[in-house]
């Protein structure tokens, strides 16, 4: 098996996502790209994982806590941007400014 | 599977409170919601017990489960009796906060709570799962803390700001934590510590390492990845903020004392350099920044990015020496500093809640002349900002004595930079903390203020309770400090054993 493919795979998903999570104004799409950035960590999780093949197959049992918490996680974010779309009928996070310095 | 239930009683105390409270929350009539207050409240202070019975019971010092995943000992217990009573603290001061606004009151109760259950999980944690399993615990609930001002815009705001920083920091420690098991092999800290010293050349491991650092910096509020820490503490309830300010940033610090002096000892001139540069960007840029503010509640976020950056100080002075004495000397003096600041920051924050209440504002300028109409809260406002800013003799002055003391044992160039940098930023933050001192002081009640209805508006007793609780701390850990830190001296070493 080829490790890097998978972890090259994985630092590529890692980057998409941290550049749309910073280009994108939209809060869902924010989200989306939140989620591509945890996905790259599990496929990272699950190729080390099948790279050391232990027993106590500890990558498996990381990833599945990653999926379950970023699940959770999306929930939650849902519920803000939920909020914050009633309040003001735009999910735009650059007119997110009532605070600065 | 065999769990030792004695050691898990104080999360199972906490965990079965949250039930109830749930529980409480649906069956109760609207007019009797305020009994989830003192379910929680109580239930907190049930989860006090097992800690005693664990701390001078009989049993043995360490008790390890799930193959050394979680461990209950000194350090874990310590922490978690700082994390049970802080909590305690930021509950009672929210129940007269909560009460005055018209939303329900069990789902702050059961989220603070699940947040507090995170930080005694992280506390206790061992690997790398399992820190990550308390440290979402911690922050997931914060998340809608954060904006439980429903209707309230700034409030909306602070939680979706914090929300996005918050997992895009998770994203970035879960990317460092899985090339640390990657290429460790195991992700328990004791495998990470065997496995590391190898691994000191491999640009992917020093990358991991960094990368696991800079997720840790965002939940310590670290300069440069501070900027969501001011607009979230604005914005949320007040309670919640003062629980950001110490609860979660304690659990974050905890997070890093684990992973650098449990699970990377060997590895200091990755992580050494690293903290030095956060410790000293925080604390100046915090301090700098504070000195702008003229709302207290922004000041004190920047005052508390600051303070951060002081409890970072004894890390570098840990990286540069490898002498077993000097290392557990900065492990205990960032514990203590910890210990020291949640007491103190969460009396700062318990008489901004009540000067909020008093003058409706929570402007600086709108507080002066505060002694002539409240001069209990004046005097209480002073104790815990000038002990904020180490003034003796309260208890400020011990958490900067054992930081500096710590950073110039070593005596490198380095470590002798950082305590200049440090010694100056102290003298800074006296100014901004001096400053409201002197408004509530010396200055004149603002003309045509009415704060003649204050008098009608006096401290609930729950309020009044946390303030006495931390004033006592402050004092008696301030005349008597060693004694005080002579408990934690033990403590360091169980934290750097292994070393």
């Amino acid at each position: 098996m080829v490790l890097s493919q998978f972890l090259i795979l994985g630092a590529l998903m890692f980057s998409i996502g941290v550049y749309g999570l910073l280009s994108r104004r939209n809060a869902v799409t924010v989200l989306l790209a939140v989620e591509l950035m945890l996905a790259a960590v599990n496929i990272n999780l699950i190729a080390f994982e099948a790279f050391w093949n232990t027993a106590a197959a500890h990558g498996q049992i990381f990833a599945i806590f990653v999926i379950t918490i970023a699940a959770a996680e999306v929930g939650i974010g849902l519920a803000i941007i939920l909020l914050v779309f009633r309040n003001r009928a735009s999910g735009n996070i650059d007119q997110l400014d009532l605070m600065r310095w | 599977m065999d769990l030792d239930y004695h050691a898990l009683a104080p999360e199972l105390v906490v965990a079965a409170t949250i039930l109830v409270v749930l529980g409480l929350d649906v069956v109760l009539p609207r007019p009797r919601k305020y009994w989830t207050a003192f379910a929680g409240v109580l239930g907190l202070a049930l989860a006090a017990v097992p800690l005693l019975t664990l701390a001078f019971g009989d049993g043995p010092e360490t008790r390890s489960m799930l193959g050394g995943a979680y461990v209950v000992d000194g350090f874990a217990l310590v922490l978690k009796a700082v994390f049970i009573v802080g909590g305690y603290l930021v509950l009672l001061m929210s129940v007269s906060f909560i009460e005055s606004d018209r939303y329900y009151q069990g789902e702050y109760y059961l989220l603070m709570l699940t947040s507090i259950l995170g930080s005694l999980v992280m506390a206790s944690s061992r690997d790398l799962i399992t820190l990550f399993v308390g440290l979402e615990l911690v922050t997931g609930p914060l998340f809608l803390l954060a904006g439980w001002r429903k209707g309230d815009a700034k409030s909306n705001e602070a939680s979706l700001k914090f929300f996005i920083l918050g997992v895009l920091s998770t994203a970035i420690l879960l990317y460092g934590m899985s090339f640390l098991y990657g290429l460790t092999g195991s992700v328990t800290f004791e495998g990470i510590r065997e496995a590391a010293p190898d691994l000191l050349d491999s640009g992917a491991f020093r990358l991991a390492v960094l990368f696991t650092l800079v997720g840790f910096g965002f939940k310590v509020t670290a300069v440069p990845f501070h900027f969501w820490a001011p607009d979230t503490y604005e914005g949320a309830p007040t309670p919640v903020t003062a629980y950001l300010s110490v609860g979660s940033k304690a659990a974050g610090f905890v997070g890093l004392l684990l992973l650098c002096y449990k699970a990377l000892p060997s590895v200091t001139e990755i992580w050494g350099p690293a903290l030095w540069v956060l410790a000293a960007l925080s604390m100046t840029l915090g301090n700098l920044t504070a000195l702008r503010q003229d709302n207290v509640v922004r000041m004190l976020a920047y005052s508390s990015i600051a303070q951060g950056g002081f409890i970072l100080v004894p890390f570098a002075a840990a990286a540069v020496s490898s002498d077993a004495a000097v290392i557990q000397e900065a492990a205990s003096a960032t514990i203590v500093y910890v210990i020291i600041y949640a007491f103190m920051n969460l009396g700062a924050f318990g008489v901004v809640i009540a000067g909020a209440r008093r003058t409706g504002s929570t402007m600086i300028d709108d507080w002066a002349g505060m002694w002539r109409y409240a001069p209990r809260l004046a005097v209480l406002g002073a104790m815990f900002f000038f002990s904020l800013a180490g003034i003796p003799p309260l208890a400020g002055w011990y958490a900067k004595f054992a930081m500096f003391l710590s950073i110039l044992r070593p005596g490198n160039a380095w470590t002798t930079a950082l305590a200049v940098i440090a010694a100056v930023n102290a003298v800074i933050a006296l100014v901004y903390y001096a400053r409201i001192g002197k408004t509530m002081w010396m200055d004149h009640v603002p003309e045509g203020a009415d704060r003649s209805a204050v008098a009608t508006r006096p401290l609930t007793g729950s309020l009044a309770l946390a303030l006495g609780i931390s004033a006592l701390f402050v004092v008696v850990a301030g005349i008597l400090p060693f004694e005080f830190a002579g408990v934690f001296a033990d403590l360091a070493k169980v934290v750097t054993t292994g070393i």
